[in-house]
């Protein structure tokens, strides 16, 4: 195609959509509305309760179908991610995982989704428990500063996920973006004790876990699913010490388990309870009984019903185990309440057990003794494999040397005229090993005469080298720029060091 | 050479070196002279992010020039001493939603939040549009502005520059700064244009024109020619996030809103 003739289809597409689209945009510029048919199975309107986790609406004691009103507004938002470490968090209702919102089946919901003015990027939501193409998200795509509306009839129970759908969609998931939407079943759920809500997310940060600082989003592991961080409600340690979910002894318990994913499948557990019923992917169907650990997908949930007997502290993992105690993903359910010795009995028993090594050590614990020793020996034989040859020394030495000392004394050691002595070629450096050594360890202050020129200048002591340090950056000096002469010994600098008078009080301390 | 005379050195060299870079993408017609604080872009191709399989995978920017620098509150209450229609109390909501020019103290003084450096946000598309033609001047198309945005420092394929592609990536995902920056406060790129990425976004003529659909899996479905703009095609690199981002930002606007962090320059044709 000719540029001109691609031009011109280029600029017909654009009066084809641009052009109308800006012509709508004119007639109705803000507050567009669609008319919608009434639905006569709803009665009354009421505002959704919305909840931040671990915390979860109260059960609907309604009977019949309602219209509800749910107001969510997106802010992006520097947050915690862990102890020294935050990261830009986007989120529906200012925190991660998103609000929880609970209605019943045969609701008419009106969804509101707010984009805070603040906000650098556009953001939607597209509900798992939407019928309709994305989910809402084509028709709640809203600007910063702006608010999106729209409706759908709840018609499916079940518990799902929610989160933004903006391109790039995996890094606004990624960035926090994800909760749950719990339908009631018209009957309800059976009733329990407590109710609680647990969502694991990822988070891609360009530094290792745990690199302080403020974190920026790091796409390439995002692309190779290798996260910095696998988290429970979106930071680490946010269920763990005063935040850990409570029960007492006896009461029965209901996990609303969410993954936001966006790219890990969890394998969640707790450790030291079973699960009495799994309502498995988050339908309306216990589906197995006696579960130890639950499969839950990524955009995708699980309900986990079970009773606590006994008292003590259970912990919440993705038993993909690395994740739990590397990456952060961890909480705690604290259960109060007196023992119960039937079910669990505490530890009864605290006695030594000596196995095979009983008697003195087996015969294979003390061949291994006897060749590590062999092993040791033969590495201090070696002085290339321990270290000690003089060509390694000045080899290490040299890295001492550019680190510390080169300021002073310049990288050929030709010091500064008339402020600094040189070291190459140096007599007052060659003639006397055990005053050099004892130069480094103390400083050096008051004049000295370094090839027949003076000298009053101070060198500060370099104390906190190490022996080896001290004696491999002299081998270096005393074997370059133009010197000659024979290595330093890491037991020499240790024998100086050891007749140094104590250091000065320092009278600041 | 003390170290600091030995950076400025190399900075001149590699400045040097971007400018033949630069040239060197289209070193064909005689450079023209830029009009006042523009700089010229050289013609040359942009791959947009999304194109149907059987459309050209490149459009043909042909030589214009851009401004250097975003359009200031400085220059835009110029703009409304002229245009009285523009001002804050007089503008049609028609034309900018009502939180037009919202972070200025009146009508003709902008005041401590809106200071004369500073890049002009809260503006309408419509508004913007006005500015240039009162200026003699047009916005930049996508394609133009994409184009020009794909320089970095170093060379006119900033795509192709890894050490930029993640500052750009940096910027993209950290929150918007409560005060924003004076405007030419950064590098220029190698074109000679400042704060293409890093301060603020930036109206374009076809904002809407290249469409993402609000819900960013649909956008490599079957059926995107139902939408408007690019067609079917999934994305051609799908790892440019900075550009979806972009897309996706323009796709969520409609022209007579305004946004805390959305301001424009203009471009002219030579």
């Amino acid at each position: 195609m000719k540029p001109n003739q691609f031009l011109r289809r280029f600029l017909l597409a654009g009066m084809l959509c641009a052009y109308p689209a800006l012509v709508r945009a004119a007639e109705a510029p803000v507050t567009a509305t669609k008319p919608r048919p009434v639905d006569g199975t709803v009665q009354g309107e009421e505002k959704a309760v919305l909840t931040q986790a671990p915390f979860v609406p109260p059960p609907i004691q309604r009977t019949h179908a309602t219209k509800v009103v749910v107001n969510l507004e997106v802010i992006e938002s520097t947050k915690r991610l862990a102890d020294g470490v935050e990261y830009v968090f986007w989120t529906f209702g200012g925190e991660v995982p998103g609000s929880f919102i609970r209605i019943r089946e045969g609701d008419l919901v009106e969804f509101h989704l707010m984009n805070h003015p603040s906000s650098k990027m556009p953001h939607n939501i597209d509900l798992h428990a939407v019928t309709g193409p994305g989910g809402g998200a084509a028709s709640s795509f809203t600007a910063p500063g702006h608010k999106s509306v729209f409706s759908f009839k709840a018609i499916n129970p079940g518990l799902y996920v929610y989160h933004c759908a903006t391109a790039p969609v995996g890094m606004h998931v990624a960035n926090g973006m994800y909760g749950l939407i719990l339908v009631e079943p018209k009957e309800g759920l059976p009733p329990v004790d407590r109710e609680y809500y647990v969502m694991q997310g990822e988070v891609y940060t360009a530094g290792r876990f745990g690199e302080e600082g403020l974190q920026p989003f790091d796409q390439r592991k995002a692309e190779d699913e290798r996260p910095g961080y696998v988290v429970f409600n979106g930071s680490v340690g946010s269920l763990v010490g005063d935040k850990a979910v409570k029960a007492k002894a006896g009461e029965k318990v209901r996990v609303f388990v969410g993954n936001g994913g966006p790219n890990l499948i969890s394998s969640f557990h707790i450790i030291g309870e079973i699960f009495d019923k799994v309502y498995q992917e988050g339908g309306v169907k216990v589906t197995q009984e006696q579960v130890q650990t639950t499969v839950v997908p990524a955009g995708g949930s699980a309900i986990v019903e079970f009773s606590v007997e006994v008292p003590g502290t259970y912990i919440l993992v993705d038993h993909s185990l690395f994740r739990a105690f590397n990456k952060g993903a961890l909480g705690m359910l604290k259960v109060e309440g007196p023992e119960n010795l039937l079910v669990y009995s505490g530890k009864e028993v605290d006695a030594v057990y000596l196995g095979s090594a009983a008697e003195g050590g087996s015969e294979i614990g003390r061949r291994i003794v006897e060749l590590e020793a062999a092993r040791a020996a033969a590495i201090r034989a070696d002085e290339k494999i321990a270290g000690l040859t003089k060509d390694i020394q000045i080899a290490r030495g040299k890295q001492v040397f550019l680190q510390t000392c080169f300021v002073c004394h310049q990288t050929e050691g030709q010091g500064i005229p008339g402020q600094i002595p040189p070291l190459a070629k140096s007599d007052y450096l060659m003639s006397d090993k055990q005053r050099s050594i004892r130069a480094v360890l103390q400083g050096l202050t008051g004049e000295v005469e370094v090839n027949g020129k003076k000298y009053n200048g101070i060198m500060t002591p370099l104390n906190t080298l190490s022996d080896t340090e001290i004696a491999n950056v002299l081998t270096y000096v005393r074997n370059s720029f133009g010197n000659s002469g024979e290595a330093v010994s890491a037991d020499e600098v240790k024998r100086q060091r050891a007749e140094l008078p104590p250091p000065a009080a320092n009278k600041f301390e | 050479m003390n170290p600091r005379t030995n950076n400025l050195v190399l900075a001149a060299a590699v400045m040097l070196a971007a400018a033949a870079m630069c040239a060197a993408a289209t070193a064909v017609a005689a450079a023209p002279v830029a009009p006042a604080g523009m700089a010229i872009i050289a013609a040359g191709e942009h791959r947009p992010l999304f194109v149907l399989p059987n459309e050209p995978q490149t459009v043909p920017v042909a030589q214009f020039a851009l401004d250097k620098l975003p359009v200031t509150n400085g220059e835009f209450l110029d703009f409304v001493r002229d245009n009285p229609r523009w001002r804050r109390s007089a503008v049609k909501r028609l034309f900018a939603d009502a939180n037009y020019l919202k972070h200025w103290a009146g009508d003709l003084e902008p005041g401590e939040a809106a200071r004369t450096n500073q890049p002009v946000v809260w503006v309408s598309w419509f508004a913007a549009k006005a500015f240039a033609q009162w200026k003699g001047k047009r916005l930049p198309t996508v394609a133009e502005w994409e184009y020009a945005a794909a320089a970095s420092p170093r060379r006119a394929d900033g795509e192709n520059d890894p050490e930029y592609q993640r500052a750009l990536r940096h910027w993209y995902s950290m929150p918007a700064p409560a005060e924003l920056s004076r405007v030419g406060a950064g590098l220029p790129n190698c074109f000679g244009v400042f704060d293409l990425h890093g301060l603020v976004w930036e109206w374009t003529s076809d904002f809407n024109s290249a469409i993402i659909t609000g819900d960013a899996r649909g956008d490599t479905g079957l059926d995107r020619q139902l939408f408007c703009g690019a067609g079917s095609a999934g994305a051609k690199d799908t790892g440019n996030f900075p550009a979806f981002m972009r897309y996706g930002f323009r796709s969520s606007l409609k022209a007579p809103y305004t946004v805390h962090n959305l301001g424009f320059r203009c471009a002219k044709d030579l």
